[in-house]
């Protein structure tokens, strides 16, 4: 899987700077989630963190604020690909401390 | 779903394949290849995740194919629990090791190195870290450095597909829906 490193690079480079109708910094603080304003700093939160808890209102919120649909799938896309290289990037720093590689 | 134009906001190309998906597999199109082909310019992650599921490891098909279903059972996204469940079932030819696995990991009948890298891989799911004595655990039951991070690959590509199949809210198919994608995923994988 050597692969593995370039393919994950060039996902987060296209979802974060590649075209799309939400703005950079917004994909940006989603991606981190960090420095957003509500609803979507809550909204944000919950993808990253209890995605399962997700509602047709929480989507519904959004919309009543002026996002559309290819925003919010954008801002969703970048908050889960977000968490999940937090968690890789942990878990690779911590494999690369405990075989003396880091 | 939740979102309109994931179930009718796709190009005239994709619209088109999803007729003949239809009309060749006789099930409907599920919800994941949905958004696989909706604005492939902008999330397009079926390479990644075909490398981690398909490409060269030391960690067979089914065994890769356990690991998603386990990762989604820690997320507890039902849409990927029974599609890759079926997958790695399909993949092994024994249903009831992939059941076991699920049901209970300490008692499964599994390698221990595969033991320890999905107990590892569910704490990164469920608390988004690990610690060195964890991978160290996982590095003493005989995974190597090399099937760790293939492990974690896994990991990554269900993190991010469980989180969005649990937000667009993904329809879970029928059981025969399920079978033929278990199959096509192991014929095609994942582009």
């Amino acid at each position: 899987m050597s692969e593995i490193d370039s393919l994950h690079r060039s996902l987060v480079a296209r979802v974060l700077e590649g075209e799309g109708q939400a703005s950079p910094e917004i994909r940006r603080a989603a991606f981190d989630n960090e420095g957003l304003a509500e609803p979507l700093r809550t909204f944000v939160d919950k993808v990253a963190h209890r995605a399962r808890m997700v509602t047709d209102a929480d989507i519904g919120s959004l919309k009543k604020t002026g996002l559309s649909e290819d925003q919010i799938y954008e801002i969703v896309v970048c908050a889960a690909i977000g968490q999940a290289t937090r968690q890789l990037r942990n878990a690779l720093g911590t494999l690369g401390a405990a075989t003396g590689r880091d | 779903m939740r979102l309109a134009i994931l179930d009718h906001g796709h190009g005239i190309r994709a619209k088109v394949m999803f007729v003949l998906i239809r009309v060749f597999s006789g099930h409907p199109v599920v919800d994941a290849v949905k958004l696989a082909f909706y604005r492939p310019s902008f999330y397009r992650a079926g390479g990644l995740t075909h490398e981690a599921m398909r490409g060269p490891s030391d960690w067979s098909v089914a065994e890769r194919e356990l690991m998603a279903a386990y990762v989604s059972k820690m997320n507890e996204t039902e849409f990927c629990i029974v599609a890759h469940t079926a997958t790695s079932a399909l993949a092994y030819n024994d249903a009831a090791k992939v059941s076991a696995t699920l049901a209970d990991l300490e008692t499964a009948p599994l390698g221990e190195e595969l033991r320890a890298t999905l107990r590892m891989l569910g704490k990164l799911t469920r608390e988004n870290h690990v610690s060195a004595d964890d991978i160290r655990t996982v590095l003493a039951a005989g995974a190597s450095e090399q099937q760790i991070k293939d492990a974690l690959a896994v990991a990554f590509a269900f993190n991010v597909t469980d989180r969005l199949a649990d937000v667009f809210d993904f329809a879970v198919d029928d059981p025969a829906a399920i079978n033929a994608g278990a199959k096509y995923l192991l014929e095609r994988g994942y582009r």
